[in-house]
């Protein structure tokens, strides 16, 4: 534990290499400050299309239609393949909840893999959103006895009890509060979603978040060009420059199109629960109903809609 | 227009100063330009290959830049320690160099943001953080405040000392109508900066080590004892390489005012850990890992500990020796005292700040953070552009100051002053 590397459990990945494209908005700042931007960036990567882009809010619906077009041509040009970037926006009526069954998970880590597929994780550095931890049933649900990397031959071990933890989605996230720049906020539906194009990097949020649901990407993220999951959401999944700030978004890409959620999917034991909070009749308002559910960290208020519960 | 065409003479040779001196200046500037291209150098391997080459990770997502940061804010926050009795008091012997103590505040402050510049992900991106151009999400961030005052506090400090400079260039006194307001007002200000980048980790409930009522009076106190014992270093210094006076009086008379805050920030750090030892409770564990350090798994992690005691051990034998006169009118006792409450506040307002505010992280994991090679020498490099910056800045405005380098006197072609 005392090695210098971001510790991932498990799985290893090759490289692809980097490129950049085009398309555009903001002349008035002028292409002289694009030169700038580029000689910072070091090696020419930015286009000036891409450097001028504005915050994804306050995009008009061809600027939208550009910023897309852009993204997709880069992404053809790096992977070889189409990559389609969805803008879809939140079901309305619709404010999406989770709840996980501690008495069911066997700590098996089928989510944080399913979820590094779906959702183009970085695979070197490797980047997971889903960690499991790993409790001593004596101590039950105590962060300072968690272990994340645990390793034997078969789950689950003796004594222990797991803990999948992910990004809770708070109604009041304290992430979304801190960033000076505006690139993260709570979409409609319930989802903290981040503006990849517009995030600075400067990681108060990860300071902020009190779940460890924020990942940087410290290096170029890689992922095989086979593995790219073409069907992306511009705030989702889409494959992520270096730099930024990225987590969770429920599946966004899959969510908004009346998807489970990649993890929920996989889970063998059927430990996740997933759906609108606004409909008496969904699963998770089924569960709110008839399980006793608890938040991680209520103290701080953070009102996640990322709930847990002993289902046995 | 003579105002103008005299400003511009005036910054023509201001820089024809700095160009201009002895061999140890050549030798001392070589060296600094020397460690500035070496962090450059570091620099660009970090832009190209990401911040992969620190060793911040996701659990330690703040190391040695944000540590250095938040101790130089206390550096620029400090000036005002000279300003308050200079020009509210008008007490004379601190007066003259006031204006060092401006200097500082500027130096200080450009390293402050080069900190945060090679902190973040995307440099490229910077413009998103400027008001109406990009979106500061002001007033909810906190570092959206930072980003207000740090650089409004840059400006206000800049324009004083130029001002002050160009009056005595132009041998007039300057306007005190200009000069009594801009300098009150830098006494708040100096305040809030300091106050601001306390409420950016004070504000974050997910970090109990940080979410402590007295962080900002803590970092008030601190910096007001780190921030004036370089400036004592300086002085002396000055007095024996310049003709500038600095009595004696004025020197005792700072290292007095120190001596209080010193104390006072030994008694909020005791309180604060009395709080957390007494108490107990799971939040201890931060405050553990700083002072005693954590057993998990049957592993020890106390990279921490020897830090921690050394800068509470030495912060406590400064302010003996600045509590007792004897030992703070005797110049090696002072010098060494600077030294020591220097060296325990950088230990305290830096690294002992950031580290154990994310270890364990927010789910528990200890990563033991220590810098890589290329966080040491990028920071090496924003320290000796201070010192660049603030060597050059002296050079010039010390014979300003002595009033030997002025419009009429020291210039080859001296501009007549047709009236002013």
């Amino acid at each position: 534990m005392t090695d210098q590397e971001t510790r991932v459990p498990a799985q290893g990945c090759e490289d692809t290499s980097a490129a950049c494209g085009a398309g555009g908005r903001r002349e008035f700042l002028g292409a002289a400050v694009a030169a700038v931007a580029t000689a910072l960036t070091g090696c020419g990567k930015v286009s000036s299309e891409e450097f001028l882009q504005h915050n994804f809010r306050e995009l008009s619906k061809d600027e939208v239609a550009q910023v897309i077009a852009r993204l997709e041509k880069e992404y053809k040009d790096k992977f070889k393949k189409d990559v389609k970037v969805a803008t879809t926006e939140p079901i309305p009526g619709v404010i999406f909840g989770y709840a996980l069954d501690l008495s069911r998970c066997i700590g098996c880590r089928s989510c944080v893999h399913a979820c590094v597929k779906e959702n183009n994780q970085s695979r070197k550095p490797e980047i997971q959103w889903i960690r499991v931890l790993e409790m001593d049933k004596e101590e039950g649900v105590d962060l300072q006895h968690a272990e994340q990397y645990y390793n034997p031959d078969e789950v689950p071990r003796e004594g222990h009890f797991y803990m999948p933890v992910q990004c809770q989605q708070c109604k009041k996230p304290p992430c979304t509060k801190v960033c000076p720049v505006g690139a993260t906020w709570k979409e409609k539906d319930g989802i903290v979603v981040v503006d990849y194009n517009w995030c600075i990097g400067c990681r108060y949020c990860m300071a902020a978040c009190p779940y460890g649901a924020r990942h940087f990407n410290w290096g170029e993220p890689h992922i095989d060009a086979a593995d790219v999951n073409p069907v992306t959401h511009y705030l989702g999944n889409r494959p992520r420059p270096k730099g930024v700030v990225e987590k969770c978004t429920f599946c966004v890409q899959r969510t908004r199109k009346g998807l489970y959620p990649a993890c929920v999917e996989i889970c063998p034991t059927g430990s996740r629960k997933f759906g609108n909070l606004l409909d008496p009749k969904s699963e998770i308002r089924q569960t709110l109903e008839t399980k006793r559910v608890f938040k991680l960290k209520e103290d701080l208020n953070t009102q996640p809609t990322f709930f847990y519960f002993y289902g046995v | 227009m003579t105002n103008l065409r005299n400003f511009k003479q005036f910054i023509l040779d201001t820089v024809g100063l700095m160009l201009r001196g002895s061999r140890m200046y050549y030798i001392w500037v070589g060296f600094l330009l020397l460690l500035i291209t070496s962090g450059v150098v570091a620099y660009m391997g970090q832009v190209n290959n990401g911040l992969l080459v620190t060793n911040m990770r996701d659990q330690v997502s703040w190391g040695f830049y944000i540590g250095n940061f938040t101790f130089l804010v206390g550096v620029a926050a400090a000036s005002i320690m000279l300003v308050i009795p200079a020009y509210i008091y008008d007490w004379g012997p601190i007066k003259e160099i006031t204006i060092l103590g401006e200097m500082l505040a500027v130096t200080a402050l450009i390293m402050c943001l080069g900190f945060v510049m090679v902190d973040i992900g995307r440099p490229d991106r910077f413009w998103h953080i400027m008001p109406l151009v990009g979106r500061l999400n002001w007033p909810q961030s906190m570092l959206a405040w930072d980003v207000i005052v740090l650089n409004l506090y840059l400006l206000l400090n800049w324009f004083v000392v130029t001002y002050l400079l160009f009056s005595a260039y132009l041998e007039k006194h300057y306007n005190k109508k200009i000069v009594l307001p801009l300098v009150l007002a830098s006494i708040p200000m100096a305040v809030s900066i300091h106050t601001v980048t306390a409420y950016l980790y004070n504000g974050l409930a997910a970090r109990p080590f940080w979410n402590s009522a007295i962080l900002a009076p803590r970092f008030l106190a601190s910096a007001f004892c780190s921030g004036p014992a370089v400036l004592l270093i300086l002085l002396q210094v000055l007095r024996k390489t310049t003709r500038l006076k600095i009595t004696d009086e004025a020197i005792f008379k700072i290292a007095e005012l120190m001596a209080y805050t010193m104390g006072f920030n030994l008694f909020l750090t005791a309180a604060e850990s009395f709080k957390e030892l007494y108490s107990g409770t799971e939040h201890v564990v931060y405050f553990k890992y700083l002072l005693f350090g954590l057993e998990k798994n049957g592993v020890h992690y106390n990279t921490l500990v020897p830090f921690a005691w050394a800068s509470i051990i030495t912060g406590f034998i400064a302010f003996m020796l600045f509590l007792i006169p004897k030992t703070r009118m005797n110049w090696t006792t002072l010098n060494i005292g600077c030294v020591l409450i220097y060296a325990s506040v950088y230990i305290e307002k830096g690294m002992g700040l950031i580290i154990p505010g994310l270890t364990p992280d927010a789910l528990g994991e200890i990563y033991v953070y220590r810098p890589s090679f290329t966080e040491v020498a990028v920071a090496a490099g924003i320290f000796s552009l201070g010192a660049l910056v603030f060597t050059v800045m002296l050079k010039a405005a010390v014979p300003m100051m002595l009033g030997e380098f002025t419009v009429t006197g020291g210039v080859k072609k001296a501009i007549e002053p047709e009236h002013s």
